[in-house]
């Protein structure tokens, strides 16, 4: 239900720097994708040091992706694009002026995105576990001291590549998780004011902007999963 | 002449907006951050400079006698990060481009003030952390973090350092945004792209690296850091890793960096130039477009930087071309600068010297970047003191004259007072005696073989050494001076009225200082820019 | 005072012209644009405040000369500097291999008949000296100014620089790349003597054991016979007449068999294995060391094939 002041047809959302809501859309659409193509060089950086490790080691990095469980790699690239389908339906909710249903879908989105991390979280204390003070080291796959190559069913010059595979699998699956551990508390914010009634079909931006972001942060998923899980698979 | 009265300061400005701390530290007044940042970057450069005093004391005697080798390779690291992290990058964008660019364009803010102001607070966060690795322990890497000394065999603060300049590295970042949204988004009716001032042009070029090429450093130095605290292995031939791969992805960002240095500098000469001269710029749309060139090829060139490093010669051959290349935009900007005083009205105030400084000693920095780029000489001149020499020549030669001639230009608009002219001059000499004398010696030093970050050197180099710390001591001292007369100008100064210089620009319809909301009504352009055939009006009509 | 390097090898004279050519343009731009600068600046200088310059906006003429006319001088530039890149990187066959191993912060060098120095190298002159260089640490640099060659050090590979110098006498090494503490200390000297004075040096002094000689007992200490000898060639490639051949490798690729290869085969034999044999061949990599390793190679390549062997091997 849009606001407008009676008699000044100043928009409560407008800021005072803007002409007008034209302008200040443009400007926060601009604003996001600029920030977006700024996020694909980060990422990018740390893709190149994949695809120079992957050409010069690729025996190691089948062994070291076929340890990886493809099949819960799957269920959570299934549950990202799930949540990207709820964040769809909330941006399509405000523009229609249904705040109720904006609200529902993004707490929607951050619960699906809630599990993801959830199953990472597992992932990562499957691999990390045995490292840790005081165990036994057999399946410890975090790069470094206590590596356990054999786990991989590699051993000689091949072990030692595969922790550049691992190192490359926590920093990039680390990396996408931050994105995500970032946009939750975003997503809630947002919900938040879709609570209050803060947007409406003439202005819900933010709402369009918060999943733009969460969509970049779900293709980079779709990325990493089959660059990461499903090496050599057949 | 129509008025005789002396002009005044406007009774409610930006300046007195507001009292206090909060009214500063929570400001988003684009004027106010951009004062905020200009403190900042002063201290920094400050600092920054007692390293390279450091340095210069060091090389005063070949026997290292001085200082410890320790010391004097952190002094020389602490003088790179904090020059180029925390002065050269921000400096002209962060401080007159925050300023200038929503009132060159016609607007109220830029497009984003509270992420201007978070920008300026990441700046500080990140200069407080790197400044505690410089200062409690020190950092001995260099500047430029090779692997695998930093990641393996450095015993000081490297991670502590690089989470530091990832940190700032935002600020950059999300300082480009805000201005290339401001750009795009924000111009006033009539203010078409081919009407907006240079500088915007330049900043706009300048922000496009700055969004591009920075997140690319900041994840090679978050590689550095875990590969230090986890030996992840990325840059470690004793695990598989690869230490080239790092300069790769290391001056990706670096050398487009150095054009983060110098674009906003040319924008700032392309107002001076045209003030001063009376004059609209010679080949306006060319000199446009040379800024979006260098952004562009810049991104192309990185491994020049790489030459011995045991690069396939076809690989080296490729970067040498479009190095090649990169130097054509930079030329033509100059000579387009050189052509807009043909026939003109030239004026040697403070600001016009420090142009004929910038162009005068940019044309050393650039040229000798030919023979830097060229195959055959680089592999004798790389990591010695050419180097040095070439790019203090474009750093402090190019963009730090520009600066100066920038803050002298619109340090009337900034704080609504006159500076003292006839210290300007003197001054302005002061330093381009020290900066010559500082940099000259350095290119036949390099020739004649001392390499770079040598605590110690072969006696028959001191003689050049003594002379570049000799210029070192004059430059220094007379960089005390701007920082003392434009200091005491905003206490004591003249006011300046709207438009001393009597320039175009719609920054100079407003009051001087300005008001906090820029403009009482939004301009509507119907000028070019710099278009100096119509004189500009006695007294505005918008404020 | 010296402003201008000694010119000692064949290439110092080339990358001085090409630098003075290189100046000489520079300098012509340099000093017609302040001349230029200065002469606008003060034959229009301002007069009065009423002055109305001219309405110049550009000149595509002007535009189009002073954008060609850099671009095709800057060509000139790189074509010759490319040429003088191609010679730094290409030695001659009948240059003599130096090893040359950087070490915090030292050099180690080797000759081919075994002499070691250590931050010094003795060479005579007229003759090409083909460098094989690496490091045991950080990234180091090579640099010798009078010669104007300069080549990284780079750990976990091997780099080439290559000299012929041209005048007796000695010059300084320095190390280029910054690399810690000592890093203005990894100096030396470069010594160019007679070939009288060369021979002299080598003589004097203990003789040493020739690197191919220290390669062949470490050959049998790691036991590499066991599938390294001609009798057991179904295990692995027989190593006898092998280096400098180009081989067939299990991938269908080939290679030629040089440096990089045999020391790539000792530390990862499984990244490019022969055809015809399997993977059987185990890791040295934390057994051997870089100067261990140019001595298995030098091993390696004295194992020529003798002329009655080669009739066998033919009539298999």
């Amino acid at each position: 239900m849009s606001e407008l002041a009676a008699g000044g047809g100043q928009h409560p959302a407008l800021q005072h720097h803007f002409r007008d809501l034209e302008q200040q859309k443009a400007a926060s659409s601009l604003g996001m994708w600029v920030f977006i193509a700024q996020e694909i060089l980060f990422f990018g950086g740390i893709f190149m040091a994949y695809i120079v490790y992957r050409i010069k080691y690729p025996e190691a990095f089948v062994a070291g992706s076929h340890h990886l469980s493809w099949q819960v790699g799957f269920f959570n690239t299934l549950v990202l694009i799930g949540s990207s389908l709820t964040m769809a339906m909330a941006v399509y909710s405000a523009a229609i002026g249904k705040s109720r249903r904006v609200v529902g879908f993004i707490l929607a989105t951050v619960l699906l995105g809630s599990v993801f991390l959830g199953v990472k979280y597992f992932e990562y204390a499957e691999k990390i576990g045995p490292c840790l003070p005081g165990a036994s080291g057999v399946g410890c796959l975090v790069p470094g001291e206590r590596f356990d190559a054999s786990a991989l069913g590699v051993s000689g010059e091949a072990a030692g590549h595969t922790q550049i595979f691992y190192s490359l699998y926590f920093g990039m699956t680390g990396l996408h998780a931050l994105h995500m551990i970032i946009g939750i508390p975003i997503l809630l914010v947002i919900a938040r004011a879709a609570w209050k009634e803060r947007y409406s079909p003439e202005w819900h931006t933010p709402v369009e902007m918060v999943g733009l972001y969460w969509h970049f942060v779900d293709i980079v998923w779709i990325f990493l999963f089959p660059l990461l899980y499903l090496i050599g698979a057949h | 002449m129509m008025t005789t009265q002396a002009p005044t300061l406007p009774e409610k400005h930006y300046l007195n907006a507001g009292y206090g701390w909060r009214s500063w530290l929570l400001t988003t007044d684009h004027k106010r951050i951009a004062v905020l940042y200009l403190i900042s970057i002063t201290a920094m450069f400050a600092l920054g400079s007692f390293y390279a005093a450091l340095v210069r004391w060091n090389l005063l005697v070949p026997d290292g006698s001085h200082m410890s080798a320790e010391t004097y390779n952190k002094a020389f690291t602490a003088h790179g990060v904090i020059m180029v992290f925390f002065f050269l990058i921000p400096s002209i964008p962060a401080t007159l481009g925050n300023f200038l660019i929503p009132l060159m364009i016609g607007a109220r803010d830029l497009a984003f003030p509270r992420i201007n102001l978070l920008s300026w607070y990441i700046y500080v966060f990140g200069a407080a952390i790197t400044l505690y690795a410089l200062l409690a322990g020190g950092l001995d890497t260099g500047w430029t973090f090779y692997t695998p000394y930093s990641t393996v065999y450095a015993q000081s603060n490297v991670v502590i350092a690089v989470v530091g300049v990832f940190v700032t590295g935002f600020s950059s970042i999300l300082t480009g945004l805000n201005f290339i949204v401001t750009i795009h988004t924000m111009r006033a009716p009539g203010m078409t792209w081919f009407r907006m001032p240079l500088f915007v042009w330049a900043h706009y070029a300048t922000s496009i690296i700055q969004v591009l090429g920075t997140p690319v450093v900041a994840v090679t130095i978050l590689l550095v850091a875990l590969e230090r605290i986890f030996h992840f292995g990325f840059f470690d031939p004793n695990r598989g890793g690869d230490p080239i791969l790092f300069q790769h992805l290391f001056w990706f960002y670096s050398h487009p960096a150095v054009y983060i240095m110098i674009l906003p500098a040319m924008g700032v000469i392309s107002e001076l130039i045209t003030c001063f001269s009376r004059k609209r710029i010679f080949g306006y749309s060319f000199i446009a477009m040379s800024s979006l060139a260098i952004a562009v090829i810049g991104f192309l060139v990185w491994a020049h930087h790489m030459y011995v490093s045991g690069m396939a010669v076809y690989s080296a051959m490729v970067f040498s071309a479009l190095t090649y290349l990169v130097a054509v935009p930079s030329a033509i900007k100059t000579f387009n600068w050189t052509a807009t005083l043909y026939k003109g009205s030239v004026q040697w105030d403070t600001p016009m010297i420090y142009v004929f400084c910038f162009i005068g000693l940019f044309l050393i920095g650039g040229l000798t970047g030919l023979f830097l780029g060229n195959l055959g000489t680089d592999v004798h001149l790389t990591d010695t003191y050419f180097i040095v020499a070439h790019f203090h020549y474009i750093m402090v030669g190019g963009a730090i004259m520009g600066y100066l001639g920038g803050l002298h230009f619109w340090w009337p608009k900034i704080t609504g007072r006159r500076y003292l002219e006839a210290w300007g001059k003197v001054s302005s000499l002061l330093i381009f005696v020290g900066f010559n004398l500082t940099f000259f010696p350095q290119f036949f030093l390099g020739y004649v073989g001392m390499p770079r970050r040598y605590h110690v050197y072969p006696e028959e180099f001191q003689v050049l050494n003594v002379l570049s710390t000799a210029g070192a001591t004059i430059l220094g001292f007379g960089y005390l001076f701007p920082f003392s007369y434009l200091t005491y100008s905003v206490f004591k100064g003249r006011p300046a009225g709207n438009n001393p210089w009597k320039a175009k620009g719609l920054e100079w319809t407003t009051t001087s200082p300005p008001p906090a909301h820029n403009f009482d009504e939004t301009p509507t352009v119907t000028e070019e820019a710099y278009d100096y055939a119509t004189p500009p009006k006695e007294k505005s009509a918008l404020v | 005072m010296p402003l201008l390097p000694e010119q000692a090898s064949s290439f110092a004279g080339e990358v001085d012209a090409l630098f003075f050519f290189i100046l000489g343009v520079s300098g012509l731009f340099a000093v017609g644009i302040w001349i230029a600068l200065l002469y606008f600046g003060i034959r229009y200088r301002r007069r009065s405040d009423d002055d109305r310059p001219r309405e110049i906006y550009g000149s595509l003429a002007l535009e189009l000369t002073w954008t060609l006319i850099p671009l095709a001088i800057m060509t000139v530039m790189f074509v010759w500097g490319a040429k003088v890149f191609f010679e730094l990187n290409r030695p001659p066959d009948d240059a003599m291999t130096v090893s040359v191993v950087g070490k915090r912060w030292m050099w180690k060098i080797q000759h081919p008949t075994g002499h070691r120095e250590v931050n010094e190298l003795h060479v005579p002159v007229g003759r090409a000296v083909r460098l094989v260089i690496t490091s045991e640490d950080t990234i180091h640099s090579f640099f010798v100014p009078a010669f104007r060659i300069k080549k990284d050090a780079v750990p976990g590979r091997y780099t080439m620089a290559w000299f012929r110098a041209t005048k007796v006498g000695t010059y300084h090494l320095f190390c280029a790349e910054y690399c810690g503490l000592e890093h203005s200390k990894m100096i030396g000297w470069i010594v160019v003597q007679t070939p009288e004075d060369y021979q002299g040096w080598l003589a004097g002094g203990p003789r040493p054991d020739s690197p191919a000689a220290e390669g062949e007992q470490l050959f049998s200490e790691l036991i590499c016979s066991t599938c390294h000898d001609p009798g057991s060639s179904e295990r692995g490639p027989v190593l006898t007449g092998l280096f400098g051949r180009t081989v067939a490798l299990a991938s269908g690729d080939t290679v030629v068999a040089d440096e990089v290869y045999v020391r790539e085969s000792i530390l990862n034999p499984a990244a490019r294995v022969v055809a015809g044999y399997q993977p059987l061949m185990p890791t040295y990599q934390g057994l051997v060391s870089e100067e261990q390793i140019i001595t298995l190679i030098a091993y390696i390549e004295s194992l020529q094939v003798s002329p009655s062997a080669l009739g066998r091997q033919e009539a298999e």
